[in-house]
């Protein structure tokens, strides 16, 4: 038999149904713009949280025949201001600070002289196009190791002669396919690919493959994170 | 869970009309959330699209679609961005809380299409689109009903697994492999947001044909006058 409620009682039923959605009104927080952005801090937070743990240390990113390359003259050339800043490559060092036994000045033939790699790796932009680039170079893990860096600090900071910056944890700086790289398809680097050093990291976004390196800083706590993360874009985004 | 089923007695003039309750709390939280996650995903998917509103590699880079920015979220790609990834979370979460509802409480049966569902679609197809006959009711929803909902199930979920694809293409290159590469991992995103706008559509039209009362059991899960009698 069906149960039998008067009409009134039916309405106060149904208006108590409806009152338990009143959580789906939060969502119109994301509409007020004071609020929008610690939302947002916290979402991306959150992603950039999950990032880090799918991130896996020893999987490495496909790698590509030299046929699958995009040719060199059509390799994009993407900077956020200048395509050559200038560089004086006979004066040029990589000025070292932070967590490491030895700061300093190091010459491009003291990077040169570390075991080069060379790899034909997917280039992503955050934008959603990519190429497959030929990119040469020592391994940052060799690096850091000649130069005592603390590997239990948290980031590689990064600047550059155009000013951009950049940060990457250590995990991945420490990924056995990431390279301070001085050669794109077997050449040097040319002045708008980033001369003469560059960061060519498979397992992130493009951004954070700084050119035209000047300083690097082992560190625990960053002041800035990146010239993009500084503006809103995710600060780990791995791939 | 069996549906409930009451009479409402309007005690002045002795009317009698039946109810049932065809939609739990969960179904509707979860429908009304979603709706905004995904109104919010594709607003901030086809800005980021705007990034580069193409597929394959840059070269040769030609634009294949110039979305307004007027029917985008977001603003710039950062912007679109931090919806994207922010949201994302609140439509997956959304998604497994209804998939985990509908199995733990026996209410799939509402809406999954099985085989015996198949005989129904076509006097359904007749009916909505050839001014067939009126096919008898039995169930919430009908055979149509069922295989659409199923349907746009599966394809929340494909939306779910290309994505993360595109977003980490390292991480998960099993599943980028699955969809023929990055680049058509990219494409089969794209294409499942139009199939399930294209559901959304469909849907909203329905929502209007069939009335008031239909709209309302959304809200409060009780349907008055019901089509069908509640087993």
């Amino acid at each position: 038999m069906t149960t039998r409620i008067d009409k009134t009682k039916f309405k106060n039923r149904t208006r108590r149904e409806l009152l338990k959605l009143t959580p789906v009104i939060a969502l119109g927080a994301f509409a007020i713009p004071s609020l929008q952005e610690p939302l947002f801090k916290a979402g991306l937070g959150f992603s950039d949280w999950a990032s880090k743990l799918l991130f896996r240390s020893g999987h490495l990113a496909t790698t590509f025949s030299d046929r699958e390359l995009t040719p060199f003259s059509k390799f994009p050339i993407n900077d956020y201001d200048v395509d050559d800043p200038g560089v004086d490559f006979d004066r040029w060092t990589l000025t070292v600070t932070g967590a490491v036994q030895k700061p300093g000045d190091y010459a491009l033939a003291q990077i040169e002289a570390l075991p080069r790699f060379r790899q034909n790796t997917r280039h992503v932009c955050v934008e959603g196009w990519d190429v497959i680039g030929r990119f040469g170079g020592a391994r940052l893990s060799d690096f850091l190791k000649m130069l005592g860096a603390d590997l239990t600090a948290r980031y590689v900071y990064v600047e550059c002669a155009d000013n951009y910056y950049e940060s990457l944890d250590m995990a991945t700086a420490l990924h056995p396919q990431t390279l301070l790289c001085y050669e794109m398809y077997d050449q040097p680097l040319t002045r708008e690919h980033g001369a003469p050093l560059r960061l060519s990291i498979p397992t992130k976004v493009g951004y954070k493959q700084a050119k035209y390196l000047t300083d690097l800083k082992v560190m625990n706590v960053l002041e800035r994170v990146g010239y993009w993360e500084d503006q809103g874009y995710s600060k780990f985004y791995g791939l | 869970m069996a549906t409930q089923l009451i009479a409402i007695e309007n005690t002045k003039t002795g009317e009698v009309t039946e109810a049932v309750y065809e939609h739990p709390f969960i179904v509707r939280l979860c429908h009304w959330v979603n709706a905004v996650s995904l109104f919010v995903m594709a607003g901030s998917g086809l800005q980021i699209f705007r990034a580069f509103p193409s597929f394959g590699a840059k070269i040769p880079q030609k634009d294949l679609l110039n979305w307004p920015k007027s029917l985008a979220i977001g603003g710039w790609l950062g912007g679109a961005l931090q919806w994207h990834l922010t949201f994302m979370w609140i439509y997956i979460g959304t998604g497994l809380l209804y998939l985990g509802f509908l199995v733990f409480s026996g209410n799939y049966k509402q809406v999954l299409f099985v085989p015996r569902d198949i005989s129904g679609v076509w006097p359904m197809v007749r009916h909505y689109f050839f001014f067939g006959p009126t096919p008898p009711v039995r169930e919430a929803y009908n055979p149509l009903q069922k295989q659409a909902y199923t349907s746009v199930i599966i394809l929340g979920a494909l939306s779910v697994a290309t994505g993360f694809a595109v977003w980490k293409p390292i991480q998960f290159s099993w599943l980028a492999w699955m969809m023929g590469g990055f680049h058509y991992a990219r494409l089969w995103h794209f294409l499942i947001m139009w199939a399930m706008l294209a559901f959304v559509f469909g849907h909203l039209v329905m929502v209007v044909l069939h009335g008031w009362n239909n709209f309302v059991s959304m809200l409060t899960g009780w349907k008055k006058d019901p089509e069908y009698i509640a087993k």
